[in-house]
C-alpha cells in the first residue's frame, strides 16, 4: 500500500476507506432489511406469536448511545493530539460496547427464562436471530476498539486519523441500527 | 467487520516495502496484494472448479442419455455412489446441486467478476491498485476457502448437499430427509457464507476503486463500458449477497437450533415433527432476492467485456455508448424487482404475479437496445476475428436466443406449463449459463497478453470456439421441446413416461454432445496453461490497437502498473477509425481541429 498511498489524489472527495465503509454500511442494512421485511411477513400471518421485549434492552440502549459519544470525544482528542485523554474515552467506550453486548445476554437470559426458546416462528425467534445477528457487528466493532486501544497503548507509533474515523461512521451505525431495531420491535407485530 | 480490515490494511501498509522488486515467492504469488496476481488466482481457481463442475455434468447426462445402461468404470470409481455401474439417485442429486452452485458462484460468479474486475479496474481507470489490496487479497482467501469447504463436502461419507443449488426449504431444513440434507448441507452452507463474504469484499473495493481512485481526467462517461460493467455487478453484488445471507442464518437456526421460520406441519418417516407456523414460501423470496441480481451479477460483466472486445475487434467506436450504460442501469434497477418472476407456481397472488410479468417483460427493452448496439458496432466495421472476438459474438447470439425464451418464461400464464421442464434448464444455461462463459473465454483471449506477456495458441482457440458454439447449441436447443412436452428437469429417469421415449434418442444424442464440449474445454485449459510458458511472446505494448489505459502499460507490469507517472485521460475509450487514424488512446488530447465523435 506504499503504492496505494501515493494514488490518493488532492482532488479526491472522500477517503478510499471511509467510501468503503458507507458501502459496507448500505450492504449490512440490507441483512436487517432482509431479516425485518421477513419479519413483517410473518406477523401479517395465522399463528403469529408477538414478544414482550424485556425493559433491560433500554439499558443497553442507553450504553450504546453514551459510547458513540465518547468515542466521538476520543476522536476529537485524538486530532487535538491530547493522547491520555484518548486513551481514556477509547477505554469507556470499549467498556461500555462490552458492556452492552453483556446487557443484550441478560435480555435473552430473560426471555429464555419467560418460555421464549427457539421452538416455534413468532417475534421472539426473530428476536434472538435479529439482535443476535446485530450483536455479532457490535462484537466485531468491539475487536477493534480493543485493537485500537491496544495499539494506542502499548505501541507509541501514531496510527493515521482514517482508520479511527472509520471505526466512528461503524460504531454509530451500529447503534443507529439499534435503535432502529429496538423501535421496530416496539411497535410492529405487536 | 470491515473496520477491522481497514485497520489490517494500514498496519500492513506500514511494513511493507517499497516497490516490487524484492518480494518473497509467497508474498508475490500466494497472499498478493496485487490486484493482478489477484485476478490470476480467481481465474485459475474458477477453472479448477469449472473442470470439476463440468465432469460432474457429464457424470449426470451419461444417467440421462444411457438410463438403462451400466458403466462398471463408475463404481470402481465412485463405490457405492454408482452400484452396479449406475449412479444412484442420491448421488445422482448431489451431482446437480454442486454442479450448479459450483458453476453459478465459484465460477460464473467468483470465475468471472473475480477475475476481470480485479484485473481491468485499476488498469482501465487508472490507478495503482485496488482501494484496500488487502481487503482484495482476503476476498481472494475466503472465496479458496469456501472452495475447500465445498470441495470438502463432496467427500462426507453421507455425501454433499443434494436438494438443488437453491436449497429449499423444507427438503434442506431437514436432516432426516436423506442423506444429502446431513452434513453435506451444512458445509454447503458454510461455505456459501465464506463465498458471500468474499464477493461482499471484492465488491465494496470495486466500487470504492471505480468512484474514488481515477486517474487525472477519467470522468465517469470516459470510463470503458467494461468499468461500468464492473460497477453495476458489485453494486448489485453488495446489496443483494446479504439478503441470502439473512434467508441462511434462518435456515441455520431451522436446522440446528429447532427454530421454525420455514418449518410447519411436517410429517416426514411417520414422524410429526413439533415445528409450527413457518412458511418455506418466505426462504424462496428471501433467496430469489438474491438469485435474481446473481444472473446479472454474471452477465453484466460479460457484457461489459464483450462490447470492449467487439469495438476494438471491428475497428469502430462502441455504438450508443450512453444508450449502453443507460440499459445496464436499467437493467441494475429491473433486477431488484423481478424475484417473483420465479416463484410464479407457488400460490403467489395472481395480480401481484401480473406486476412481476411487466416488470420482467420490461427487461427485454434494455437488454434489446444492448442486442441492437453490439450488432451496429459490428455493421460495416473492419472486423478482426480473433477467437475472442467471435467468442464476442458468440455471447451476442446465444443471449438473443437465451433471452427470447426469457419472454416464454416471464408470462405467468406460459410458466404454469413450463416451470421445472427442461424448458428452464434450457433457458438458463444458454442466457446465463453459456453466454457468460463465451463472454468469460472472450475475456481470456482478449486479455490474456496483458496478464501473461503472451499470446494464446489460435488454432487450438478457434477449434475450441466452433466445437463449443455448435455444441452448445446441440445440447440446449433440444431441451427447448423436451420441455414443451412437459418433461420435468431434475429427474434420474423418465423411461416411466410413455411420452417422453419419444426423446431417448436426442438424450442420447446431448450426451454425446456434452462430453465432446468437455473435451474441447480441456483442450482450452490445455492451451492456457501450455501459453502461460511456451505461448507466443508479446513484442509490443499494444497488441491489439486498444484505446484503454491497461495497454499503456509495460508488457509485464508491476506491481503500481505504470512505472512513471499515472498517465491522464483526455478522451472517451472508442475513438477507433476516427478523422483518417486507426485508433486514438484515451491519453492522446484532443486536437484542435478534431471532428466530435
Amino acid at each position: 500500500m506504499s503504492v496505494n498511498a501515493i494514488n490518493i489524489e488532492p482532488k479526491a472527495k472522500t477517503h478510499p476507506h471511509k467510501f468503503t465503509m458507507w458501502m459496507a454500511i448500505a450492504s449490512i442494512i440490507m441483512i436487517f432489511a432482509g431479516l425485518t421485511s421477513a419479519y413483517i411477513v410473518k406477523s401479517n400471518q395465522a399463528n403469529w406469536k408477538p414478544v414482550a421485549v424485556p425493559q433491560i434492552f433500554w439499558l443497553s440502549t442507553l450504553a450504546i448511545l453514551v459510547s458513540s459519544f465518547t468515542l466521538e470525544l476520543a476522536i476529537r482528542s485524538f486530532k487535538q493530539r491530547v493522547m491520555h485523554w484518548y486513551r481514556m474515552m477509547m477505554a469507556i467506550t470499549l467498556l461500555l460496547g462490552a458492556g452492552f453486548l453483556l446487557l443484550q445476554w441478560m435480555g435473552f437470559m430473560e426471555l429464555w427464562s419467560q418460555q421464549v426458546t427457539f421452538k416455534g416462528s413468532g417475534a421472539g425467534q426473530f428476536l434472538y436471530v435479529i439482535f443476535g445477528v446485530h450483536g455479532l457487528h457490535v462484537l466485531g466493532g468491539v475487536v477493534v476498539l480493543a485493537i485500537l486501544l491496544l495499539k494506542a497503548l502499548f505501541i507509541k507509533q501514531r496510527s493515521d486519523v482514517v482508520s479511527l474515523q472509520v471505526t466512528g461512521m461503524y460504531w454509530h451505525f451500529v447503534d443507529a441500527l439499534w435503535i432502529y431495531l429496538l423501535v421496530f420491535f416496539m411497535l410492529i407485530g405487536k | 467487520m470491515s473496520a477491522a480490515l481497514h485497520l489490517h490494511s494500514e498496519a500492513a501498509g506500514s511494513h511493507e516495502h517499497h516497490g516490487h522488486h524484492k518480494q518473497s515467492f509467497i508474498s508475490k504469488y500466494i497472499f498478493s496484494m496485487d490486484h493482478k496476481t489477484i485476478g490470476k488466482q480467481f481465474l485459475i481457481t474458477g477453472i479448477v472448479w469449472a473442470i470439476i463442475g463440468g465432469l460432474f455434468s457429464v457424470l449426470f447426462r451419461l444417467q440421462l442419455g444411457y438410463p438403462d445402461q451400466s458403466f462398471p468404470i463408475l463404481e470402481t470409481i465412485f463405490g457405492k455412489w454408482a452400484k452396479g455401474g449406475q449412479i444412484q439417485p442420491e448421488f445422482y442429486y448431489g451431482l446437480v446441486t454442486i454442479h450448479g452452485t459450483v458453476l453459478v458462484f465459484f465460477v460464473l460468479t467468483a470465475g468471472l467478476s473475480g477475475t476481470f474486475a480485479n484485473l481491468l479496474i485499476p488498469l482501465q481507470v487508472g490507478a495503482r491498485d485496488m482501494a484496500s489490496p488487502f481487503m482484495n487479497m482476503l476476498s481472494y482467501w475466503f472465496f479458496f476457502l469456501a472452495g475447500v469447504v465445498m470441495l470438502a463436502s463432496i467427500f462426507v461419507h453421507t455425501g454433499p448437499a443434494s436438494g438443488g443449488w437453491t436449497t429449499y426449504p423444507p427438503l434442506s431444513a431437514l436432516r432426516q430427509a436423506g442423506d444429502g440434507q446431513k452434513i453435506g448441507t451444512d458445509l454447503w452452507l458454510i461455505s456459501m457464507a465464506l463465498f458471500i463474504v468474499s464477493s461482499l469484499l471484492g465488491g465494496l473495493n470495486y466500487i470504492s476503486t471505480i468512484l474514488n481512485m481515477r486517474t487525472k481526467g477519467m470522468s465517469m462517461t470516459k470510463m470503458p463500458l467494461t468499468m461500468w460493467a464492473m460497477f453495476f455487478t458489485a453494486v448489485l453484488g453488495v446489496l443483494s449477497f446479504p439478503v441470502l445471507l439473512s434467508g441462511a442464518i434462518l435456515l441455520l437456526f431451522d436446522r440446528n437450533l429447532g427454530t421454525s421460520f420455514y418449518l410447519s406441519d411436517i410429517v416426514i418417516n411417520g414422524e410429526i415433527l413439533p415445528n409450527e407456523g413457518g412458511s418455506a414460501i418466505l426462504y424462496q423470496h428471501l433467496f430469489w432476492f438474491l438469485g435474481h441480481p446473481e444472473v446479472y451479477i454474471i452477465l453484466l460483466p460479460a457484457m461489459g467485456m464483450v462490447s470492449e472486445i467487439l469495438s476494438v475487434n471491428s475497428r469502430k467506436p462502441i455504438f450508443g455508448y450512453m444508450a449502453m450504460l443507460g440499459s445496464m442501469f436499467a437493467i441494475a434497477i429491473l433486477a431488484f424487482l423481478v424475484w417473483a418472476h420465479h416463484m410464479f407456481v407457488t400460490g403467489l397472488n395472481p395480480f401481484l404475479g401480473s406486476v412481476f410479468v411487466l416488470l420482467t417483460l420490461l427487461i427485454a427493452v434494455p437488454s434489446a437496445i444492448k442486442v441492437f448496439n453490439w450488432l451496429t458496432t459490428l455493421w460495416k466495421g473492419n472486423i478482426r476475428f480473433t477467437p475472442a472476438t467471435l467468442f464476442a459474438i458468440g455471447f451476442v447470439s446465444l443471449f438473443i436466443s437465451g433471452g427470447l425464451t426469457g419472454i416464454f418464461l416471464g408470462n405467468s400464464t406460459i410458466d404454469i406449463h413450463l416451470h421445472d421442464t427442461m424448458f428452464v434448464v434450457a433457458h438458463f444455461h444458454i442466457v446465463m449459463g453459456v453466454a457468460s462463459f463465451f463472454g468469460m473465454f472472450a475475456g481470456v483471449y482478449h486479455w490474456f497478453p496483458k496478464m501473461f506477456g503472451r499470446y494464446m495458441n489460435n488454432t487450438i482457440a478457434y477449434i475450441h470456439f466452433w466445437v463449443t458454439m455448435v455444441g452448445a447449441y446441440l445440447i440446449f436447443w433440444p431441451m427447448h421441446y423436451q420441455g414443451l412436452a412437459g418433461m420435468p428437469r431434475r429427474y434420474l429417469d423418465k423411461r416411466g413416461w410413455a411420452s417422453f421415449n419419444q426423446f431417448g434418442d436426442v438424450d442420447k444424442m446431448i450426451t454425446v454432445v456434452s462430453i465432446i464440449v468437455f473435451a474441447v474445454q480441456l483442450m482450452f485449459v490445455f492451451n492456457f496453461f501450455y501459453s502461460i510458458f511456451k505461448g507466443r511472446k508479446v513484442t509490443t505494448k499494444n497488441p491489439w490497437g486498444a484505446n484503454t489505459l491497461e495497454w499503456t502499460t509495460e508488457i509485464n507490469p508491476g506491481h503500481g502498473n505504470w512505472e512513471g507517472e499515472i498517465p491522464e485521460v483526455h478522451r472517451w475509450p472508442y475513438d477507433y477509425s476516427k478523422d483518417g487514424r486507426d485508433f486514438i488512446p484515451q491519453t492522446e488530447p484532443v486536437g484542435a481541429d478534431e471532428s466530435k465523435h
